[in-house]
């Protein structure tokens, strides 16, 4: 049973602004009945001011919701204003919707920009107008949810989600529309392979190259009357001193080179490179 | 009025069930493996339950019953059990199971197990030639179930055995019972069936009790290792009055077995009859005559399932949907799928599930409300064209 709140209630039990606007001069599409959501809004546009919006929604109790709130946020709003309308924006004047309902906002939100795209005759992406557009952490990835990169990137490297499902069951992002899921893979992708490798400043760097070939690489070598010594460690130089039957034998070298650069190169950094003093 | 018609979801606890329970909650509370005499009215009151159930099924004997915790568990035991007695790693089973028994194929497709997951046709009916076809020497076990929760169809699970068996003597059958517990006749001992599994309160126990079925000579390995409880097949202390409750539910359901054939078949008839003929959008899912006497599932074109059950549930009227909205998940029903439910209909699909205890009054109310609750949820939808050339 959903938690709805009493304004979604209302909402949906008697939704406001139904049917359809004879000559209306926009109409705008979302979602397809195969979805299980679709929305057709309706606006009447005057002077650049919308007088009047309709809707009629295949949905569940909160897309009914988001759909009616829609209309009556929409009216009296100039283009320029309605244009704004973010789908968070549709939740909250709901008084919020549960996580797995967002993507009833969301489709609000699309329905009204292929309205007014239809309207403006404008192609251009409008993605930018929901999002200031940054660089950092802080950008959102799941716009349902506004869940943050750096929030993604955290269920990735301290909760140890390693797919798209943990993630969602960690942080909600991508349970809605779902569109931000391969966003969250290259995600997963690039901190999965990196999450042993935090950045390390120069000594912690030493210490942990020299703890890999003191407990992983050595063990292994001395299975062949080998060994290795850590010489020096020079930004992404590993400088190293092969001992016992190894340092003997050419071949032995580059195969054993390969092994332990492949080895750091996994745990430590990608950038490693080893050196034979 | 309080229509509840949702008895596929969860039954009430029958008076005479709660009754002959309440006393092992209250004074008689000792461990029945104990020494004392207080012990064995408890461990007598579990083996008469024992027998109940036994007789319930139409199993051999009592010590075929092995009490659980759930259905869910029941199958989790069955499943995971006889996987870790054979070496052979192929289960055949149907996309129509409930998830309590899908999720643990596909858990256990990632240990490197393969599974073949047979369809149905549109009215939810399986085809046993091509069951039978996907044997493999492989195959370990076949896993269908009676009764499905969302339709009620019914698989011929006695014949699959024997034809199964028929092949190769060794694969193992689990039957998930739980839809057809006091709903569908059933003797186990007549059939080849290995491992069966049902759940109290779909039939008027409480929740948190289960049975799992073991056809003697057929061995597993316990889900829960731990004391000898259960001849060492379930471990934990055993819950003395939820099985009590689990042998009267399951007396009284045999006792009702006519009951639900005949009047609550009726009933779901004339709820069923009702609603397709006064609501011009609503299509049968499974038209199957092959269904459980107490279930219907309905789809409303071109409208949605959740918007309709939170309309009935202000007319006091309690059902479930297939729907995604529903449920937590975004997909539709994967059983309605399966047997290719239309998009139209797909979404807007609520199954009615009635009881031992609904009323001819009740199915009015639900009948007289039913078509004014569609017909103002129609007026929603985007689809009017569509829904003026159904007659809407």
């Amino acid at each position: 049973m959903w938690e709805y709140t009493q304004k979604v209630k209302e909402h949906f039990k008697n939704p406001k602004n139904v049917g359809e606007i004879e000559n209306a001069d926009a109409i705008g599409e979302a979602g397809a009945l195969s979805c299980g959501d679709k929305l057709k809004l309706y606006l009447k546009i005057e002077n650049n001011v919308i007088t009047d919006a309709k809707f009629q929604t295949f949905g569940c109790g909160s897309a009914v919701a988001a759909s009616s709130i829609l209309t009556e946020m929409l009216i009296g709003k100039t283009i320029e204003e309605a244009k704004k309308i973010t789908n968070k924006q549709i939740a909250d004047e709901l008084g919020g919707l549960p996580p797995e309902k967002m993507h009833c906002s969301v489709m609000g939100r699309e329905a009204l920009e292929d309205a007014l795209k239809n309207y403006l005759q404008d192609d251009e992406d409008w993605t930018e107008l929901e999002i200031e557009p940054q660089e950092t952490n802080s950008q959102i990835i799941c716009h349902c949810f506004g869940i943050t990169k750096q929030e993604i990137i955290d269920s990735i490297t301290k909760n140890g989600a390693k797919t798209f499902d943990d993630v969602s069951k960690l942080t909600s992002a991508g349970l809605a529309c779902g569109r931000c899921r391969e966003l969250i893979e290259n995600l997963i992708k690039e901190y999965i392979k990196t999450d042993k490798k935090e950045v390390l400043n120069p000594v912690q760097k030493i210490i942990k190259i020299n703890n890999i070939i003191e407990n992983v690489i050595e063990p292994e070598l001395k299975k062949d009357m080998g060994g290795i010594e850590l010489v020096n460690v020079d930004g992404n130089n590993v400088y190293v001193r092969l001992k016992g039957h190894c340092s003997a034998c050419q071949n032995a070298k580059l195969t054993l080179k390969n092994f332990v650069e492949t080895k750091l190169k996994e745990l430590v950094d990608d950038e490693i490179v080893v050196l034979e003093e | 009025m309080n229509v509840y018609l949702d008895n596929n979801a969860t039954t009430k606890i029958d008076d005479i069930v709660f009754e002959e329970m309440t006393a092992f909650l209250k004074e008689n509370y000792a461990n029945p493996s104990s020494m004392y005499d207080p012990a064995r009215v408890c461990a007598n009151a579990i083996e008469k339950a024992r027998q109940e159930v036994a007789d319930f099924l139409g199993a051999e004997d009592k010590n075929t019953i092995i009490f659980t915790s759930c259905g869910s568990e029941s199958a989790n035991t069955a499943i995971k059990g006889i996987l870790e007695k054979t070496d052979k790693k192929h289960i055949i089973t149907t996309q129509v199971e409930h998830p309590c028994v899908l999720s643990v194929y596909e858990s256990l497709e990632k240990k490197g197990y393969s599974a073949t997951y047979l369809g149905v046709d549109e009215n939810g009916e399986l085809d046993i030639e091509k069951l039978l076809s996907k044997i493999t020497p492989e195959t370990a076990l076949v896993s269908v179930m009676h009764a499905n929760n969302e339709t009620g169809a019914i698989y011929p699970v006695e014949e699959i055995a024997r034809e199964v068996k028929k092949i190769d003597n060794n694969i193992k059958i689990f039957v998930d019972g739980v839809q057809a517990a006091g709903k569908l006749p059933i003797n186990l001992k007549d059939t080849l069936i290995d491992f069966y599994s049902i759940s109290g309160h779909k039939f008027h126990a409480p929740k948190g009790v289960g049975v799992l079925y073991v056809k003697k000579g057929n061995l597993f390995e316990p889900l829960i290792h731990g004391g000898h409880q259960e001849g060492s097949l379930r471990a934990g202390t055993q819950n003395t009055a939820y099985i009590v409750a689990m042998g009267a539910a399951a007396r009284l359901a045999k006792a009702n077995l006519d009951y639900e054939l005949t009047h609550v078949k009726r009933l779901r008839d004339k709820l069923e009859k009702g609603i397709l003929d006064n609501v011009k959008n609503a299509r049968l899912n499974s038209k199957s005559q092959n269904r459980t006497p107490n279930t219907t599932n309905i789809g409303f074109e071109y409208i949605e399932g959740e918007l309709i059950l939170l309309y009935l549930n202000d007319l006091g009227i309690f059902a479930s949907s297939g729907s995604a909205c529903t449920s937590g998940s975004l997909d539709p029903s994967h059983v309605l799928r399966a047997q290719k439910t239309p998009f139209t209909s797909l979404h807007g699909s609520i199954r009615f599930s009635l009881s031992r205890y609904t009323t001819e009054a009740e199915i009015d109310y639900a009948l007289e409300h039913i078509p004014s609750v569609i017909k103002k949820i129609v007026q929603i939808s985007p689809f009017q064209k569509e829904l003026k050339a159904l007659g809407m």
